[in-house]
């Protein structure tokens, strides 16, 4: 286990709980979906993950040892994050913005070498994204910049990646791009974590994919999303009748949809 | 594509070399203005007669000029320039706000009201810049202090904290200037306030010296963990930065060097504001390259502003409104030009 979670509670001061004994681990080569509805605790949960909360009980391990244990350079080594967004104050290029994330690699002292500055690029690179280095990062479209900080996020050279809402905003052709980024990057042994409002993501991984879903401070899963995620217990999460449905022809045959029921046919 | 790399190396390594010439030209310069003309030349033979290469054909008192009355005062413009303006990008990038300025924890009221009351109490010179620089350091203390308890991590509680702080020794500076004797001391603490370098010594300027460059061996050090925390604390620490740890550090070293400037030259505004603006404009925003420009500009330009505090036939007019009446419409218009790229 690269990424494990044992029992962990968090409540913000004086607020209700928002995590009750979650517990899941993470493999190399899994992708994570995580559910829930809106205020249900997901970002809590990722910044739990993070190290950017302290939890009140339990215990998040990275390959085995214990987060709290570990230096913030030690664990960015491990674990990178994927912002929604990152609201830099000043305008930096994209390039810039991807070096960021050797950070946890520079000694005291230190620039960034030219070995940093060619794993910057190669990140850049392998998304498909190479291009945009010179360009300033606040002008770039939402589907980029997302690919930008996962590029942060590769050049960090850590295994696990933590995003939040990676498709958050973004068109239907751009969250296309990013899941089949997450898609590729599992394939190649990272472990992810990424959290959505739209089930229909978590169907998207021939291999590795896994669903969780949190509601009320407890968390369903990880499974398989065919075991998971039905109309029952999707209906359940977000308080609204739902259909999940498999597309029988066309050329998106197989695929599996969640749909909200809009009609309200019965006792209107 | 392959070039992608080292363009921006370059074309700092340029700026830089460009501003060097410049500090140095400029230095020269600024030793042939003053009531006693003395040629560029001979400004360079004195200093190439104190390494031995050439023998002295000028009377003592143009050596004197040089080293003891002009030397100091010009080295300490330059000092003081460049530390403000380091600062001033230390803070701005710290905070994540480009219109911070070096005294936004309320280190120049502290330091004012330190210089005020050492003034007061009929203290030596050196007494009363000893005074500015502990209680600019006392007031940044308090701010940060005061803002961890409200809010341990938010950053813009500190901000409000200093202007709290600020508040309160601004009216500490009333009060004294209410007591003051109105003949004698009244006047040396307005000018002090208004700030100048005029009273400048050898000695004050290594006492100022020391300070300042430890703190910027430290803003150095740190120099891309500063990097890091543009994008904000939350992902700075996902990339591996303390935050807590590299905040507190920078923090003390921005305001040990801003203590030091205020201790010698009063309180000098828009040095540390206006300068890291021009620089980010031409290197863009990265602090490895916006602190040691900041640094070369902030002290070319302070500098360069004080020649015209001296320049003969008229009267000295204080540093602290030169780089207002200067720094103020130069700022509105950098304001106008690169606003979008801020928000």
């Amino acid at each position: 286990m690269v990424l494990s979670v044992a029992d962990i509670r968090f409540a913000y001061p004086g607020g209700r709980r928002l995590l009750d004994r979650v517990s899941f681990a993470l493999e190399p080569g899994e992708a994570l979906c995580l559910l829930g509805p809106n205020g249900t605790g997901k970002t809590t949960l990722i910044r739990c993950l993070l190290g950017l909360e302290r939890v009140a009980a339990g215990r998040v391990a990275l390959h085995g040892r214990d987060l709290a244990r570990m230096s913030p350079a030690e664990s960015a080594r491990l674990m990178a994050y994927v912002p929604q967004d990152t609201n830099a104050a000043f305008a930096f290029l994209a390039f810039e913005v991807v070096l960021m994330g050797r950070s946890p690699h520079l000694r005291f002292m230190a620039s960034p070498t030219d070995e940093d500055r060619r794993l910057a690029r190669a990140a850049m690179l392998r998304l498909g994204i190479a291009h945009l280095a010179e360009r300033p990062f606040l002008e770039l479209s939402g589907g980029e910049r997302q690919l930008v900080l996962v590029a942060r996020a590769l050049a960090q050279g850590s295994t696990i990646l933590i995003m939040d809402e990676p498709c958050a905003g973004l068109d239907l052709a751009n969250q296309l791009r990013i899941i089949r980024t997450i898609r590729a990057l599992a394939e190649d042994g990272y472990s992810i974590l990424f959290t959505t409002h739209l089930p229909d993501h978590a169907f998207a991984f021939a291999v590795g994919g896994k669903v969780a879903m949190l509601k009320d401070g407890t968390l369903m899963g990880p499974a398989a999303p065919d075991s998971l995620l039905d109309a029952e217990a999707l209906g359940q999460l977000y308080g609204t009748p739902v259909e999940v449905v498999r597309i029988a022809q066309g050329r998106a045959e197989g695929q599996t949809l969640c749909v909200p029921v809009m009609q309200e046919r019965d006792g209107r | 594509m392959t070039s992608l790399a080292p363009t921006k190396p370059l074309r700092l390594n340029g700026y830089l070399l460009a501003a060097s010439l410049g500090v140095l030209a400029l230095f020269l310069f600024s030793f042939t203005i003053g009531p006693y003309p003395i040629p560029a030349s001979t400004v360079v033979s004195v200093f190439l007669h104190r390494l031995d290469l050439v023998e002295k054909t000028w009377s003592d008192a143009v050596e004197l000029v040089v080293l003891d009355v002009r030397g100091p005062r010009i080295a300490a413009a330059i000092l003081v320039g460049g530390a403000l303006a380091s600062a001033g990008a230390t803070y701005q990038n710290l905070f994540r706000n480009p219109l911070v300025s070096p005294g936004v924890l309320g280190v120049s009221s502290g330091a004012g009201f330190g210089a005020a009351l050492g003034i007061l109490l009929g203290m030596p010179g050196f007494g009363v810049q000893g005074l500015a620089f502990v209680l600019g350091l006392v007031a940044v203390a308090l701010t940060v202090w005061l803002g961890r308890s409200f809010d341990r991590r938010a950053t813009l509680v500190l901000v409000v904290a200093g202007l709290v702080v600020s508040a309160f020794f601004q009216a500490l500076i009333s009060l004294i200037k209410i007591v003051a004797d109105p003949l004698n001391q009244l006047p040396t603490i307005t000018f002090w306030l208004l700030g100048g370098l005029h009273r400048m010594s050898a000695a004050s300027l290594v006492t100022a010296l020391i300070p300042i460059a430890i703190a910027g061996f430290v803003l150095h050090a740190l120099r891309w963990k500063v990097n890091t925390l543009a994008a904000g604390e939350d992902e700075a620490r996902t990339m591996g930065v303390d935050v807590p740890k590299v905040r507190l550090l920078l923090i003390l070293a921005a305001t040990m060097m801003t203590a030091a400037c205020v201790a010698i030259s009063g309180i000098v505004g828009w040095v540390g504001l206006l300068i890291p603006h021009i620089v980010r404009m031409l290197v863009g925003p990265s602090f490895a390259a916006v602190l040691p420009l900041s640094a070369l500009i902030g002290g070319g330009f302070l500098l360069g502003i004080d020649n015209l505090a001296r320049l003969p036939g008229t009267t000295e007019i204080p540093l602290g409104i030169l780089t207002a009446l200067i720094g103020a419409p130069f700022f509105a218009l950098i304001l106008a030009r690169t606003r979008r790229q801020w928000f």
